[in-house]
This record gives structure tokens, C-alpha cells and sequence, in this order.
């Protein structure tokens, strides 16, 4: 975010190429300064402050009681590394991740499609848009639980699949299991995807879907040779809200899977319960480079500055 | 499928989009295979509908389209080999200009040698070589107006369907594309329908001018006997060019009858074979801004001329080569003759001017 601020600081001082630097160059850099100011005033009280506090901590040694001794030690993150734990739960969040980032993908492609060019009539669209909002009504701790009589051990699933004779045992793994952190996730975060995606796919003028039929084109060819591509930087910008959710999450985890599995921050949050400061802080510093590199690496497949400028 | 002819019958054809108004009402024409046909009429009146029909993406209500002997209703634009340009082109804008033209034929599943082959053959064809990496914003508006053309004919179509292809254009380069199009439509040989509210873009283009009003066809003709000819009072406003003058019939008398009007002796106008008038009807004539010619007062009038009108100059406005005279000759229509330069500044008038309006008999078309 900090690279955005100063972006839009330099495309400021860009718009004035007439004017002579030597004369107008202070008074440019002023307004340009007023300009981000707003954004300045939120994002380093609350955003560089904190991101510094915790690189600072995770350099500081411990005396193992939640004191902190001001130094420089790379100990805490020799520690990281070194824990066979710290991959295992790297790749325990990648999967939630990964699964995750599909099940919300595919649905949230195909409830924008539906919306943006099947919903002729644009209100209607409206309204089943802001359907989609239902559940963010409700807080999050609600929305896992109420799960919890669809996919219970005498949840409705098990009874309905008894009743049929499908089962003679009720399913154990429908919650607290890996497969309900999903399904959790995807309930939550689907919302994530629709809106970029549905964003970007109203932008697409119908009169090239229209001559794409007149070239010849099937349902498919259209999906794929000018809807898809078109809607990659909504793809984008969801991919990076569900990414950096998922990856940032231990809460869902913890309550979905019973205890059972964990993920990379859960691991830091019981770091901070026993006072072991620095080794947190390492851990989230680390879980902040991945993400960046993450980030900028769908940034790199996809120009979202210039497909949103379009 | 089998006929590659693009003759097209509309027979009857009817649109409504909301069941109580039709858009399109009742149109019957024909269109003679490789003819370059132009849909002509003010914003509404249904012309892009019938382009819309014709090419499939718009069933008609009732009535038939024929295209190559065989009714296509109901058919994809794929089968019925038309192809359509779009207002505003629609290119595809994450495509290069070699893969937007080449669009049509990887959707019918041609492999990608072979078809960046026929793509770049056509963009010579336009004239595009140089740009054929480029994306279509980075084209000028021409540029656009070529791709979306070779877009459009590169499935070798037997209709092409142009919805106001010009309109996004300003005023030298559309005289520019008028020609191009003309050419293209030439070189390849095929019909082209071409949808545009310019009367001079249709009658420049046109074999087959079709002046429609609130889907209705008014008029459809060779260009020059829609514009020198109008059936009625609506065709001669729109196309332009002519005064509408209305009256009543004063007398009739064998093979010209007079018309009342603000003139000493009324107005004298050729009787039409088709036409049957009889004295104390109400009826509308069209005399031609350029036949008409300005006398001032007591002066003797030119040989031919019957009828004079004494009129007062409004206002006059320079147009090269050829001065536009507005006069009050007629209480609530405009009246106005084209004066060619050489003649008027002869002896130039000036605005308040009292002169006589007058013109050959034979040159007054009485309408119906």
C-alpha cells in the first residue's frame, strides 16, 4: 500500500510537464503532499508503526517471561526455521489456501457471469447482488456455528443420509475436519471474489459478446476467449482478498477443525500466549515477506493498475 | 447454406418489443444480390432493428427474411453468413489487431497457421500492416474502422451488415472511409447493408436508398430518384435540398394544373401521369433549392419560368461554391435557394432584400 501512496504521488508530478520545475516544483510538491496526506495520517499511525514495532521485536531477546531485551539477535528466527513444525503448518495454510482460492473462484466466476449476463433485468441483478451480502449480516463467530446443525454428528446431513439408508454410522468427518475449514472459508470469503469479478465483468460491453456470437462463437469460446480474460484483474484483486485472508487466519481454523489442525498464525498466537514475543514477531514477519512475494507475484501476471485505469 | 448468393427478401416483417408498439411494421423490400444497400431515417425509426434482424440477432415478430432463396428466421448469424460491423466496432480491446481479425475463424476451429495466414492477408487488405501487433487503443479512429471492417469480412460472408459505421468519425475521414467502404464492398462482391441518418453518407454509397419513418419504409429507389424524386413530403425534407411548398388547387388545366398560393397568378406545376388531382385539393409540391433562381423585382424573368414569388432575403450564408439564400416566401416552411457563387456575386443581395423566387415549371414535382 505504502508503494500505491507513492505512485499516485509521482503520476501527480507527471501531470504537470508545462510548468517549469525550477518555479512551480515546491508549490507541486505541496498540493501533492496535501494530496496523500489523509492516506499518510491512517496508514503510518496504523500500518508502518505497527509493521515496525513487530520487525523490531522479532530481533529482541527474551528472558522468557514476556520481558524483552532491545538488541539484535537472529535467534528467534533460527528458531523458525528450524522447527520441522513451521513447514508443516506453511503447508497445512497453503492447502486451506489453495482449496480454498478454487471453491471461491469457481463459484464466484460463475455467480458474477450469472449476474452481469444472464439477470437481464438490472435491478433484479441488484437485488440478488446485495443477496449475496445476506450472510455478512451476521458475525462471523454465528455464521461457523450455524453450521454446526447442518454438519453435526446428529447435524441434518447425517440424519437426512441415515434416514436414506445411505450410512449406518453418522459421518465424523463433516465437521471439525479439514473439509468443514473449507467449506467455512468459502462461505465466507466467496463474497470476496463475486464483488471484483462481478466489478470487472460489468465493465465488458455486451455489443462484444454480441459480435463474438456474430463471429461464431459458442457459449464456451466466449467464456473463454473474452470473458475470462477480460475479468482478470477482478480474478486478481479477489485472489489477493482470499489469499491474504486465509493465509492471515487462525480463528476458523481453530473453531472448524475442533483443535485438530492448526495454520501458520495459530502457531504464533500460542507463541504470544506463553510470552514468547520475538519468536512471534519473527513468525509474523515471515508470514508477511511470503504474502508480499505472494501479492506481487499475481501483480506481475496481471496489471491491475492499468486494467482498472481501462 | 448452399446458396452463396446474398439477394435478400424482407417479406412483411414486423418487430415489437413490448407487444403493443411495433418498431418495425410490416416491411417488404428486396435486395438485389452485391448491391450496396443504405437504411436510411432519424434516430427510432427502426433501421438498426432491421439491420439487427437481418443478422440474426434479433428475431422479428412476424414475417419472413430470405437471404439466397432460403428464410433464415430462426437461424444463427454463423448460418446464415452475414457478418455484422458494429456501431462504435466493438473490437475486442485485450486482442492485437491480428488476433480481433482472426476471431472468427479460431472460433470455427481453424488451426492457427492457417489462420493468421487469412489474417494478415486481409489486414494487407486494409491496409494495417504495420499495426497488426498493436491493441485496438492504440489505433487511431480509422484504423478502428478498419479492423472492425476486415473483422467483419474475413468469414467471407454473403451480407455485410454495417450499423452507422461511419458515425464515430469526424468529417474528413468519414469522406475518406465512404470511399474505402465503397471500394471494399466492390473488391469482395457481396451486398452490403449499411445503416446511417447522413442523407449524403447513403446517397454517395447507395444503389438502393431506403428512407424509413417510424418502421415504415417511405421510399426506396436508386439514390438519385430518391433525393431528385421524393414520393412525399417526408422523403423531400429528409433527404434535403428541396422547398416544400403547399396549396390548393386552383384549377386544372391539361397537362398542368395551378396551385393557390401567395404568387399574383398561383403557382403552375406539371401534372404526373400516376397522379390524379382535382381542383380544391389540398396537395404538396417540391421545388429544388438549386432551381431556384432570384430576380429582383420588375426585372423580366428567366425563359421557362411561370410562377414567381416575391419574397424577402432572412439571411444568406456562404458555402463556397454556392450561397445559400434563406427567404420568407412560404408563411410556415423554410425557403431556401442555392445560388451558385459566380451568379450571385454578380449582383449580391443582402439581408431585408425584397427578390422574386422563381423556377422552371417543369422542375415543380407535386408530391403525394
Amino acid at each position: 500500500m505504502r508503494r500505491c501512496q507513492k505512485i499516485d504521488f509521482e503520476a501527480f508530478a507527471d501531470m504537470q510537464p508545462s510548468l517549469s520545475p525550477a518555479q512551480t516544483s515546491p508549490r507541486a510538491n505541496l498540493a501533492g503532499w496535501l494530496y496523500v496526506s489523509p492516506l499518510v495520517l491512517v496508514l503510518v499511525p496504523f500500518f508502518v508503526a505497527p509493521i515496525l514495532v513487530v520487525l523490531a521485536a522479532s530481533f529482541f531477546a527474551t528472558d522468557g517471561f514476556g520481558g524483552l531485551t532491545p538488541g539484535f539477535t537472529l535467534a528467534s528466527y533460527v528458531e523458525v526455521l528450524h522447527s520441522a513444525l513451521t513447514l508443516k503448518l506453511y503447508l497445512a495454510t497453503i492447502k486451506f489456501t489453495v482449496l480454498t482460492w478454487i471453491f471461491t473462484l469457481i463459484i464466484g466466476f460463475f455467480v458474477a457471469y450469472f449476474l452481469v449476463f444472464h439477470v437481464r433485468n438490472q435491478l433484479l441483478a441488484i437485488g440478488l447482488f446485495l443477496l449475496c451480502t445476506v450472510p455478512f449480516w451476521t458475525s462471523n463467530i454465528i455464521r461457523m456455528i450455524s453450521w454446526i446443525p447442518l454438519l453435526g454428528k446428529e447435524g441434518l446431513i447425517n440424519q437426512v443420509l441415515l434416514g436414506l439408508g445411505v450410512i449406518r454410522q453418522p459421518l465424523e468427518v463433516l465437521l471439525f475436519s479439514d473439509l468443514a475449514v473449507v467449506i467455512a472459508y468459502v462461505h465466507q470469503l466467496t463474497i470476496f471474489m463475486i464483488v471484483p469479478i462481478f466489478n470487472s465483468m460489468a465493465r465488458i460491453d455486451k455489443k462484444l459478446i454480441e459480435a463474438a456470437i456474430d463471429a461464431g462463437a459458442s457459449r464456451f469460446d466466449i467464456m473463454r476467449l473474452i470473458v475470462v480474460p477480460m475479468s482478470k484483474s477482478g480474478i486478481a484483486l479477489g485472489t489477493i482478498f482470499v489469499v491474504s485472508i486465509v493465509m492471515g487466519d487462525f480463528f476458523v481454523v481453530k473453531v472448524m477443525s475442533g483443535g485438530g489442525s492448526a495454520s501458520v498464525v495459530s502457531a504464533f498466537y500460542e507463541d504470544v500466549g506463553v510470552l514468547q514475543y520475538p519468536t512471534a514477531a519473527a513468525s509474523a514477519v515471515l508470514l508477511t515477506l511470503v504474502l508480499v512475494a505472494i501479492v506481487s507475484l499475481i501483480l506481475r501476471t496481471v496489471d491491475i493498475r492499468q486494467e482498472i485505469t481501462r | 447454406m448452399k446458396s452463396d448468393r446474398g439477394d435478400i427478401e424482407l417479406a412483411g416483417i414486423c418487430k415489437s418489443f413490448d407487444g403493443v408498439t411495433n418498431v418495425v411494421d410490416g416491411v417488404n423490400l428486396k435486395i438485389a444480390d452485391g448491391a450496396y444497400c443504405c437504411f436510411i431515417g432519424p434516430s427510432g425509426c427502426g433501421k438498426t432493428t432491421i439491420l439487427r434482424m437481418i443478422a440474426g440477432h434479433e428475431d422479428p415478430s412476424a414475417g419472413e427474411i430470405v437471404i439466397g432463396g432460403q428464410n433464415v428466421v430462426g437461424l444463427a448469424p454463423v448460418q446464415r453468413r452475414t457478418a455484422m460491423m458494429f456501431q462504435s466496432y466493438a473490437l475486442f480491446p485485450h486482442l492485437t489487431v491480428r488476433d480481433n481479425i482472426a476471431f472468427a475463424l479460431r472460433v470455427r476451429g481453424m488451426s492457427k497457421a492457417d489462420r493468421l495466414r487469412a489474417a494478415d492477408a486481409m489486414i494487407e487488405k486494409v491496409r494495417l500492416t504495420q499495426f497488426a501487433d498493436r491493441l485496438p487503443a492504440q489505433l487511431s479512429g480509422g484504423q478502428q474502422q478498419r479492423v472492425a471492417l476486415a473483422r467483419a469480412a474475413i468469414t467471407e460472408p454473403r451480407v455485410l451488415l454495417l450499423d452507422e459505421p461511419l458515425s464515430a468519425l469526424d468529417e474528413q475521414l468519414r469522406v475518406q472511409m465512404r470511399q474505402e467502404l465503397r471500394r471494399m464492398q466492390q473488391e469482395l462482391g457481396i451486398t452490403f447493408i449499411h445503416v446511417t441518418h447522413t442523407q449524403l453518407e447513403a446517397i454517395a454509397l447507395a444503389d438502393l436508398v431506403v428512407v424509413m419513418e417510424q418502421g415504415k419504409i417511405k421510399q426506396a429507389g436508386a439514390a438519385r430518384d430518391v433525393y431528385a424524386h421524393p414520393h412525399d413530403r417526408y422523403v423531400a425534407e429528409f433527404m434535403g435540398g428541396q422547398n416544400v411548398l403547399s396549396g390548393r388547387v386552383e384549377k386544372v388545366n391539361g397537362s398542368t394544373f395551378t396551385l393557390a398560393q401567395a404568387a399574383p397568378d398561383g403557382i403552375e406545376v406539371p401534372l404526373q401521369a400516376r397522379s390524379t388531382v382535382s381542383v380544391g385539393d389540398r396537395i404538396d409540391i417540391a421545388v429544388r433549392r438549386d432551381d431556384v433562381a432570384l430576380v429582383r423585382p420588375g426585372r423580366e424573368l428567366p425563359p421557362g419560368c411561370s410562377t414567381s414569388l416575391p419574397s424577402r432575403v432572412l439571411a444568406i450564408e456562404y458555402q463556397g461554391y454556392f450561397v445559400k439564400v434563406m427567404l420568407d416566401t412560404v408563411p410556415d416552411d423554410a425557403f431556401v435557394a442555392y445560388v451558385p457563387e459566380k451568379t450571385f456575386f454578380a449582383d449580391p443581395f443582402t439581408v431585408g432584400d425584397v427578390v422574386m423566387a422563381t423556377w422552371a415549371t417543369g422542375s415543380a414535382l407535386p408530391l403525394a
